[in-house]
This record gives structure tokens, sequence and C-alpha cells, in this order.
């Protein structure tokens, strides 16, 4: 009963978080963005102080059951621990305790992310590595199928469907996840739920707090006979037969092993700490038969796995080339662009600057997902790897989307208003008279003045080198607020002549 | 296959010859059954046109035949639009195009319209395919000394696309040439001069109209009033001139766009010279027959005849002018060809009322806001990458079917700015909009119909910009 509640709440959140990236409209967004927000680490960055103390509560009172039901990576784990054990030969066993790691893990994350380094740190966070993998190896999966179904609309004459973009946004960003989608399915298919009880350190804090949870599983040690039942279906690998003990710091609360014991010796129950809180036995070596078999196993196994990820990846380049092999012959060739060179990264309006973002930012790639420009794309810089940045080559930030700062869950980018919206500066043009197209003698345009919402490019008269009196764009740099709607339509290529570069504290006015 | 297909069509052809000798013995007459049961089997032949009478044929000034229904090639059916572009030469139908063209004979068209320009530089090539197994006394072919671009004035470039024309047709003498759009470029005079007169390009052709390699020679027309007067005063004895004419551009051609002018005059000035009118455009690219979706225009064409369609009205316009020589219409589908020869045989002259009720219908779709694009591919390519006429095209229909609503309390808003914007996306890559149009200009002096591109460009990604903030396009308020 217990475990059949824990599964059909990690059903409900998992695919409900999952949609929320996948999602190619908005419903998900206004359904299920509390979704997000009620993860660990967003809510701790996000200083929602009534979400933490909320799931401090619950890990006070039941354990460690956000980590087999909210968060997304220990479902993600669940379902291939699950396929792991399901021929019904794997068994698991009882491990003592890598306390030194967890903490040093701990401590690592911490303080790489204080002193900056968060894209190392990042690495670890549990929500937003799922949220890596969703947006980058399912999201292009679940968008071919949109983009059929937008084909056979558009063949029926109807306008339900519409195509989306399918591109991978960043090279890097994409291996990280395909990398930590092999290596978290690989660890949970052959040890469970180790991931989780090591390196993650929301793990290790709620682990720590569930210690001192009110209602946990206990061994009767009247009625248990040591059958190892339990001790083989634990995932966490925290049920040790020999001293009859259960370590609750790494107990995710699954409920696996509730119900099923035939002495009914195990229970979640409220009893006091100290019975259970003995000094580990010595570890039973698993027969040298046994672990060879389980290696036979696996390698078997293993191979699927591989391939499973090879399928993903085969399949998305594929995806992107769609969009070129519809250029035509009678029209002009597109011409690549590059990205210009920005001193400073822009973000988007709600990041209130550089700083706030790149400290509350577990890069998750959700605001990615969510962008229906194309304009957030995931850096390639070292020091905010992963964490997503404006690009203006696809699309600019539109004035009348809000989306990234209605999705954020960790406060990085925080809610805006419409009025906000425009009058948030979030960077300014900078014209590049070496590239741009009259300036530098070409056809006469003024694409940018134009499209610029809010006026703050005017055009204004100028000699070309070879002579031809030009008009040129001056930018008002007090007024622009950094949409890039000027960078998006400037013709000029790779580069365009006129780019936005970040502020590092965003103005209001 | 080819072979197949023309040795088929050389053998219906021959049936239609002895037809028209009435007269012929029984024998002939018994042998000839069979073959007529062969091509009645023929799968898209079975359904034949259902003409009352024969071809209605004007006469020229040299004494042809022709037939008043012209096979205009600018159009040819393809297999795959994306790879035409491409400038695949495999694109064209060249089956359908044999079928058409024989079918056509066999109905007694015998004018065809071509022009080294037309389907990416395929066209001539194809018509000369589809026609060369008829006997070259049967069918009348137009083609034109196209060099639009500054690359092909020079005297060399332009006797080079002369004489390629008579490779690709494969034939020893073109029947009509044509000056191709006289009157195009932003400073047309100069652009004439360039093209025809700088470089003895006129005087070649005259002198080529006297050694008999050419035996029609006239120009077609679009743009610049200027250059029309200025081509029938100088003296050149033109055999026709090549028009655009239909029941809108007759009176309304300014009210369209002032810097055109109305055919009524165009088609007034070579009457008075007694020099026959061909005309093009007589459907405005299929604009008249659809009526750009508007229901009171179709509504009215209906109530004055329930079985004639809006591409009727429109051809019998054209052609119920006495000076009219043909009437050319483009014809990719099977069913536009026998529609058009249905309609023309024989033409049934316009009485008066009928004439009212159009000029009637005229008013009514002048006042529609649909752009005068009629797709040639003449702007293209943009050097911006543009696909400018997917561009109009996309905007035309939505205009037709209603999703042109810029009132943000309009009842249809919703779905009509679903509808115009998905569709946009659709038909039209993010990158090839309309935003990304700098204003360059290159486009405009191609334009036959004078669209001021641009601007168009410019009002259409407002429009597009108004509803993506969904904000009311006059009053910016949402």
């Amino acid at each position: 009963m217990l475990k059949t509640i824990r599964i059909a709440l990690a059903a409900l959140f998992f695919t409900g978080i999952t949609w929320l990236f996948l999602d190619v409209t908005e419903t998900a967004q206004y359904l299920l963005g509390w979704m997000a927000c009620i993860q660990f680490l967003p809510a701790v960055l996000a200083l929602s102080i009534g979400i933490v103390a909320l799931l401090v509560l619950l890990t006070l009172l039941f354990g460690r059951i956000y980590c087999s039901t909210i968060c997304p990576l220990g479902v993600f784990q669940d379902i291939f621990a699950w396929l792991g054990t399901r021929r019904g030969k794997k068994r698991y066993h009882f491990s003592k305790a890598r306390n030194r790691l967890r903490y040093g893990a701990l401590a690592a994350f911490v303080l790489l992310g204080v002193l900056g380094v968060h894209s190392l740190a990042l690495l670890l966070a549990p929500y937003s590595a799922y949220g890596r993998i969703a947006q980058n190896l399912f999201s292009p999966v679940y968008r071919a199928g949109n983009n059929l179904l937008a084909l056979l609309a558009e063949r029926a004459g109807s306008y339900a469907f519409s195509a989306s973009d399918i591109s991978i946004r960043s090279l890097p960003t994409f291996g990280i996840a395909l990398a930590f989608f092999a290596l978290i399915a690989f660890l949970a298919f052959r040890h469970g739920r180790i991931w989780c009880n090591t390196l993650c350190p929301v793990g290790t804090v709620l682990g720590f707090l569930s210690r001192f949870a009110w209602f946990r599983p206990v061994l009767d040690r009247e009625k248990c006979v040591r059958c190892r039942l339990c001790e083989e279906r634990c995932k966490a690998g925290c049920i040790d037969t020999q001293t009859q003990t259960v370590d609750s710091s790494r107990c995710v609360a699954c409920m696996n092993c509730i119900g099923d014991c035939p002495k009914g010796a195990i229970r979640l129950t409220h009893e006091k700490r100290e019975s259970t809180m003995k000094a580990p036995a010595e570890i039973e070596e698993s027969s040298s038969a046994e672990a060879m078999e389980q290696a036979r196993l696996s390698t078997a196994r293993r191979g699927f796995l591989l391939a499973l990820p090879a399928v993903l990846f085969a399949a998305l380049p594929a995806g992107a080339r769609a969009e070129d092999n519809r250029t035509d012959g009678g029209l002009a060739e597109l011409k690549p662009r590059r990205q210009p060179k920005r001193t400073l990264p822009v973000r988007p309006p709600g990041a209130l600057g550089q700083k706030n973002f790149t400290t509350r930012c577990t890069a998750c790639q959700l605001c990615v997902a969510a962008c229906p420009n194309g304009v957030l794309r995931p850096s390639t810089s070292a020091l905010g790897l992963m964490q997503p940045e404006m690009g203006f080559d696809r699309g600019f930030c539109r004035p009348e989307c809000r989306r990234c700062s209605d999705i954020c869950p960790t406060g990085a980018i925080q809610r805006i208003g419409d009025s906000e919206k425009s009058s948030i500066h979030i960077g300014y043009a900078i014209w590049d008279k070496a590239l741009c197209l009259p300036a530098t003698g070409g056809d006469a345009c003024g694409n940018c003045e134009r499209h610029c919402p809010n006026g703050s490019i005017s055009l204004i008269s100028f000699t070309a080198p070879n002579g031809k009196k030009v008009q040129v764009p001056a930018v008002d740099k007090e007024r622009c607020i950094g949409c890039g709607a000027c960078e998006y339509v400037c013709p000029a290529r790779p580069v365009s002549a006129i780019h936005v570069t970040g502020y590092e504290v965003h103005r209001i006015n | 296959m080819d072979k197949q297909q023309n040795q088929h069509g050389l053998h219906r052809w021959n049936r239609r010859e002895f037809i028209k000798m009435a007269g012929a013995g029984a024998a002939a007459l018994a042998t000839l059954s069979i073959a007529g049961c062969d091509a009645g089997k023929d799968g898209p032949h079975a359904a034949r046109p259902s003409v009352s009478g024969s071809m209605t044929y004007r006469e020229s000034k040299k004494g042809e035949k022709v037939s008043l229904l012209g096979f205009g090639m600018m159009r040819l059916p393809t297999v795959d639009k994306r790879a035409l572009q491409r400038g695949s030469t495999a694109a064209i139908d060249q089956e359908l195009v044999n079928s058409l063209v024989a079918e056509a004979l066999e109905y007694g068209v015998n004018y065809f319209d071509t022009s080294p320009r037309y389907a990416q530089g395929q066209s001539e090539r194809v018509l000369g395919i589809a026609l060369k197994p008829f006997p070259r006394d049967k069918y009348l072919i137009a083609t034109k000394l196209s060099n639009f671009t500054e690359s092909d004035w020079s005297r060399e470039a332009s006797i080079a696309m002369y004489e390629n024309s008579f490779k690709e047709l494969q034939i020893e003498m073109i029947d009509y040439m044509l000056l191709h759009g006289i009157g195009m470029g932003d400073d047309a005079m100069k652009a004439f001069n360039s093209r025809y007169i700088d470089n003895g390009m006129l005087d070649f052709l005259l002198e080529q109209r006297e050694k008999g390699r050419i035996r029609n020679l006239g120009f077609s027309y679009h743009g610049d009033i200027r250059i029309f007067d200025h081509a029938l005063a100088m003296g050149v004895d033109w055999d026709f001139v090549q028009i655009q004419l239909n029941y809108i551009d007759w009176k309304h051609a300014k009210e369209i766009n002032t810097r055109n002018t109305n055919a009524e005059y165009l088609y007034g000035e070579l009457q008075k010279r007694n020099i026959p009118a061909i005309i093009m455009e007589p459907v405005l690219g299929g604009r008249l027959a659809s009526m750009n979706g508007n229901r009171k225009a179709i509504a009215m064409l209906k109530a004055a005849d329930p079985e004639s369609t809006p591409a009727q009205w429109a051809l019998r316009y054209a052609g119920h002018h006495k000076g009219v020589l043909t009437v050319l219409s483009g014809m990719t589908f099977r069913e536009h060809l026998r529609e058009n020869i249905a309609t023309y045989s024989p033409l049934k002259p316009l009485n008066d009322s009928e004439l009212e009720m159009l000029e009637k219908v005229a008013e009514l779709m002048v006042g529609f806001k649909t752009l005068p694009c009629n797709t040639c591919q003449y702007c293209m390519p943009c050097p911006y990458g543009l696909d400018i006429p997917s561009i109009f095209e996309h905007y035309n229909h939505c205009v037709s079917e209603e999703n042109y609503v810029a009132d943000t309390h309009d009842a249809h808003y919703g779905s009509a700015r679903r509808a115009f914007l998905v569709g946009y996306d659709r038909s039209v890559p993010k990158l090839r909009q309309a935003d990304h149009c700098t204003g360059c200009g290159r486009c405009v002096p191609h334009c036959p119909q004078r669209i001021d591109i641009p601007k168009e460009m410019v009002k259409i990604d407002r429009f597009v910009e108004s509803l993506k903030q969904q904000k009311n396009l006059e009053t910016g308020k949402a």
C-alpha cells in the first residue's frame, strides 16, 4: 500500500516535470510550474523559506520521501534500477555508508558555489541534472513527434499544431547531459540509488535530516529471521540484516521493504533512536560465483544501455538538418551567423544582473526549453558553463513574452510584469561601423532602426569610405533595453553589425 | 516512354485532321473510330472538354489564323516545386506537358508563348520537346528577347540568347518574337535603350524579320507608359503588341497602383494604329478565378450565370475585344485547359448588361486589400534571402480567407491570428520573412506589377508584429 502510493506520487511528479521540459505550448507551464518550484535546491536558491521548511518537515516526519517521489532524478534512477532487477536475479546487498565521500561532496558543492565555480558545482545538482537530460535528450524526440503532428495538421489545413525548433542549443551542455544520462542510468541499473547516497548534495542534506525522521523503517528483532529478503530489495543498500539495523540517513523511503516481510518484521513506525543507531557490522562479502553471475548479466544489459543514448544521439542531427534541406535554389543561400563577442553575457529580464543570475541558476534548462524565440541557450564559457545566456540569431527577446521569468524555479530569473518587461535594461546595443552594410558602402538598410521596439535607434547621415552618402544607425544607449531585435534583423554576416552586450547589473527606469 | 507518348499524340492529331475533312470516305472513318476508341480509354483523356462548337480564330496582320486561346508556358506543371527552385532540370513534368500540349493542339489551340527566362530557363526546351512530334505548320511559337539583367545587355549576349531560343525550341523560324517587358526598370527609358537600342538589337531583330527567321515582331509592355508611347511612335512596323488586359485593369489599373496605366488606353492606342493586341494576365495569375475569396464578387458572377466560372468570365472579357489576336493563359492543370477550350469554342461575346456587371465586380475587387502579386518570381532571388512571392502569397491567402484581422476585439481575432502566424511560419522559414527586408529596393524594378515590395514588406511586418503582441494595428493598444 505504501509502496503503491509512493509509485503513484513518483509517476505523477516525474511525468509532470518531464512534460514541463517537453511542452511546446504554455499549458504545462501554467498547470505544473509549481512542480519545479518545490524542488529542494531551487527552493533554497529562490529563498522560498516556506517550501524549504515544508520539505524539511516532510523529511523529519517520513524520511526522504522527497528523494523517492518529488526529485525527478531519483525517479529516473528508480526506473533504471527496476530494469536492472526485473529478471529477479539481481539482488542488492547492504553496503557501508560512504560518509566521507558524502560530506566531502556536499562541502565541495557548497565551496565551489561560494567561490563562484558554478559550472562544476552544478554538475551535482540533481533536479537540474535531470532537466539537462530532459531538455537535451528527450525534448528533441518529443518535438520531432510534435512536428510530425504539425505536418499532418498542415496537410489537413488545420492550425492546431505548429512546428517547433529542434536543435542542439549548445554542444558542451548536450555532451554533459548525454554523459550524465549514461552514467546515472548505468549506476542505477547496477547499484540502485548509489548516486543519491554518495555524490548528491541534496541527498546528503536530506539524509542527515532523515536520521531524525519520526517514521522510519524499523526491523523488529524479535520477529526478524534474517532471511535477507528486505536487504536484497533495498536499492539504497541501507538494510543490514546481520545487525538488524536500517541506516535511515540513506533510506530513500521507497517502501519496497515494507509489507513484503513474511514475518512482518519490518514496518514504517516510530521508534526510539538508540535501538537503530548501533554500529554497522562487517559487510557480508557476496560469494564470488554470485559476483560473476551479476557481471555476466550486466554485460548484456550494458549493451542495451549504451545503445539507447546512441540511438537518441543519432536521431538528433538528422532532425536539426531538416531545416537546411528546405533551402531552395530559387532563393539566396542563408549565410550562417556567428555570435558576436560580448563583453558580458546578456541575461534575461528579471535576472537582476550577472551576480544574482550566476549564483542562483542551477542550469536546469527549463527556461531554455520554454523560450519560444530561440534566444536562451546554455553558455559555453568555462565558468558559467550550462547556465543560459541570450543570443539573437534565431529571434529576439520579444516584448510580449515573459515565459522564462514565469517559469524559473530558483529566482535566477525573477517574476516580472508586462510594464517591467519593456523597462528593464538588460544590456545595450553597440554598432560596428566596420560591419554595417551602408557604412561600408553597401546597400541602404536601416532595418535595426525600423525594428527597435522603443525607438532607441535613429538614423543619421554618414559618408561611407567610397564617398556614398548614407544613413547609419545611432544608438541611444540610455534608452536601449537590450532586447536584441536590431541584432536579429541585421543583414550583416557572419556577425551582425549591431550587437547587444549585457549589463553587470540590470537597470530599471 | 517519351517516344510512345509522342506517337500517340501524332495519332490523335491525324484523327482530328481527318475529322475536319468531313467528306472523307467511310473506310477512313471506320479505321479512325478504332483509333478514337483507343484514345477514349486513355486515363486522363477519358473526359473530354464540353465544346459546343469549334475554337474561335483571329487573323494576324500576316494572315495567320491564331486561336483565341494561347497557351502560356510561364508556369509549368512540376514534379516537385522545391526541386524546380533548386534549378533541377528533372523537376518539370515533361510527360504532362506533352499530353497537355497534344490535347490543346487537338482542340485547335495553335499559339504557344514562352521565354528564355520562364520556368528557370527550362520553358523553351520543354515546349520544344512537346511540339516536336507535330507538323511545324500546325502551331505558332512566340518567344522573347528576355535580356533583363545588365549582364545580358551587350549585343553578343543578347544575340546568344536569341540564337539559343532556336536551339532549345528546335525550330528554324520564330513565329512571334517579342521585346520582353519594355517599360520595366527603375529608369525604364535607360533600360529600354540599353537592352534594344544602344546595342542595335532592335535593328538586328528587324533584319531577322526581313530574312524570314522571325515572322512577326512585337513587344510586351509593363510599367512606364512613356516607353509604350515611345515604342509606338518610333516608326517601327510592329506586327503585334502584348499588353495586360482584364476587366479590372481596363479602367482600374491606376487605382491599384498609380504608376500603372489602364488597359483601355493601351488597347485604344493599338486600335488607332491597327496593331493586334495579345493579352497577358487575363485572369491575373488566377486571382480572377478565385476572386480572392471575395464572396460578394463570386455571388454577382454566379447570379449572372450559375454555370459559368469566374475564370470563364475573365477569359470572355479579354476575348470579346475585336482587336485581340489571342489571350494567353498558363494552364498547368488539365481542368484549366479544358475549361478554357470550352470558353473559346466558340467565344460567346459579352452583351452590354454583362459588361456592366463585370465593371461592378471590378469596382468591388479594387476595394479589396490583396497585393497584385502574380508570383511570377521576377523579383527573386532576393540578396538577403527573403522569399518575396511566398510572403505575398501567404498574405493574400490570409486576406482571402478572412484571416487578416487587425482589430483585437473582433470575434475571430484569436483564430485568425493563429492561422496567420502559424501559416506564416509554415509558408516561409523565419529567416526569410518580411522582417529581414533591408529595403535595398533591388527587387522593385523587376516587378511587372510595379509593387513597391519594400513598402509592402514593412506593412506586412508591422501587421505580424501587431499580431504577435496582440495589439491593435492602428491604435497600438491591446
